[in-house]
């Protein structure tokens, strides 16, 4: 342990919940992204599965929300350091969508692409099984387009640049296949319990998640 | 959106002991770090790094830092840091630090928002955002480059402006609070961004947008408006 001379901290609440070397933000809910914020209202949204797929499909705003509603409550976790608790997205879950697309036995990854042709991969274990969510509401109203309004990919879980901002689509491949952030240095994985942050850093082994 | 550089994996899992050699005061609330890190594998201008820092009891606490030195500095690299309220890491810096001390660091991390220096630059930063792009500045310096480099640069006043005595004729300052005078007082407009895109150098910028959120917002939405590519425009959002 390399301590650092009179360094202190902060006080040490013992927060549960709090992945290693992260902090907790509070109310703030930092912005993110690389790139400009696109001007996309409802009516130019889509999303659209496929793949390894036996029917690709493409939902537009209402085809998607006409599926059941499904919300999140509960924490994320940004790989820049901070996680914000107790926070509440609308949606619906990924589950539904996967249920009208049914993939093939071979897709085991997949690949989360935006309308701004950000992408960021995924194995598809960690977006079935009712853990990853298309997300619309935000602290029940709508999510602000700076945090990927009209909607994004919400996968907790993980640190949250998988969380594709102005989600478009997902395919399913039978290969991993590193996104926008991995490849330019960040973990394939990035569970947030393991510190899966940047590539080279350990795979690890807790899928307690 | 385009990619960029490849990042070594080895270099960004490894942490490494950085000595703190100098402190130099740059505006009331901002000051530079230099560390040695004897092991440093190098970095392109724009590129941040990962800072660490452990108290007695095992804390840990670890924030993003973008570079503010060129490459090539054998062996150093610098920080500068605006000392936030409440901060703790900066708080650290800013009031126990001195040289000598040890902190930790890995790196250089995300390639995304890297200037290697092979095409024109059009930089706009805010407060502390001016830093990954004067690393930008003192590469091109350095390197005696000639392809065209432009910085815009907010500040509140003319003692708020980090490294004031060091931006040349590349640079156009602004000022929202307060000005010398003779010079406007006010926010970043189209006035300032639209006469470099009216005539942009052979191939066009690569524009990099680093600060506030709200400044991002507000400087990339300035240059969309004022015809620069969306897939052109690389930001850094501080917070």
């Amino acid at each position: 342990m390399n301590v650092t001379r009179g360094f202190t901290g902060r006080p040490r609440v013992h927060r549960p919940g709090l992945p290693p070397g992260q902090y907790d933000a509070g109310d703030d809910w930092p912005v993110l992204s690389a790139e400009v914020t696109p001007d996309l209202g409802p009516g130019d949204w889509s999303f659209r599965i496929d793949g390894l797929v036996e029917r690709p499909h493409t939902w537009d705003w209402d085809a998607a929300h006409a599926l059941p509603a499904s919300a999140y409550d509960g924490d994320i976790h940004c790989v820049t350091g901070w996680s914000k608790f107790g926070v509440r997205f609308g949606g619906v879950s990924l589950d539904a969508f996967f249920d009208v697309v049914r993939p093939h036995g071979s897709a085991t990854h997949a690949v989360a692409y935006s309308h701004t042709g950000y992408t960021t991969n995924l194995p598809l274990a960690d977006l079935t099984g009712g853990r990853a969510w298309i997300a619309w509401e935000y602290g029940g109203g709508p999510l602000p387009a700076e945090h990927g309004g009209p909607a994004r990919l919400l996968v907790p879980h993980l640190y949250f640049w998988k969380s594709a901002k102005w989600i478009a689509g997902i395919t399913l491949l039978d290969h991993d296949e590193p996104g926008f952030w991995e490849r330019n240095g960040y973990h394939a994985r990035g569970n947030p319990w393991d510190e899966q942050r940047y590539s080279g850093d350990r795979d690890g082994d807790s899928d307690c998640d | 959106m385009p990619g960029r550089i490849a990042v070594s994996e080895g270099a960004a899992a490894v942490w490494q002991t950085a000595t703190l050699t100098e402190i130099r005061r740059e505006t009331p609330r901002a000051t530079t770090f230099r560390l040695a890190v004897p092991e440093w594998a190098g970095h392109l201008p724009g590129q941040h790094l990962m800072l660490r820092l452990t108290a007695e009891d095992g804390y840990a606490a670890q924030r993003h830092y973008s570079i503010a030195s060129a490459p090539d500095d054998s062996g150093h690299i610098e920080l500068t840091l605006d000392h936030v309220p409440d901060g703790e890491v900066s708080t650290w810096f800013h009031t126990v630090a001195r040289p000598g001390d040890t902190v930790e660091v890995r790196g250089p991390v995300s390639g995304f928002f890297a200037w290697p220096g092979d095409r024109p630059a059009l930089l706009l930063g805010a407060g502390s955002g001016v830093v990954p792009l004067m690393s930008m500045v003192r590469h091109h310096r350095a390197r005696g480059l000639t392809v065209p480099l432009r910085l815009l640069v907010s500040a509140r006043s003319p003692q708020e402006l980090i490294y004031a005595a060091e931006l040349g004729a590349e640079t156009t300052p602004v000022f929202t609070r307060s000005a010398p005078r003779g010079v406007p007082v006010g926010r970043m407009a189209a006035a300032h961004v639209a006469p470099l895109l009216t005539e942009p150098p052979e191939g066009g910028w690569e524009a990099y947008v680093c600060g506030s959120n709200a400044f991002a917002e507000h400087a990339s939405r300035l240059l969309v408006a004022a015809g620069q590519p969306v897939d052109r425009i690389r930001i850094e959002r501080f917070g």
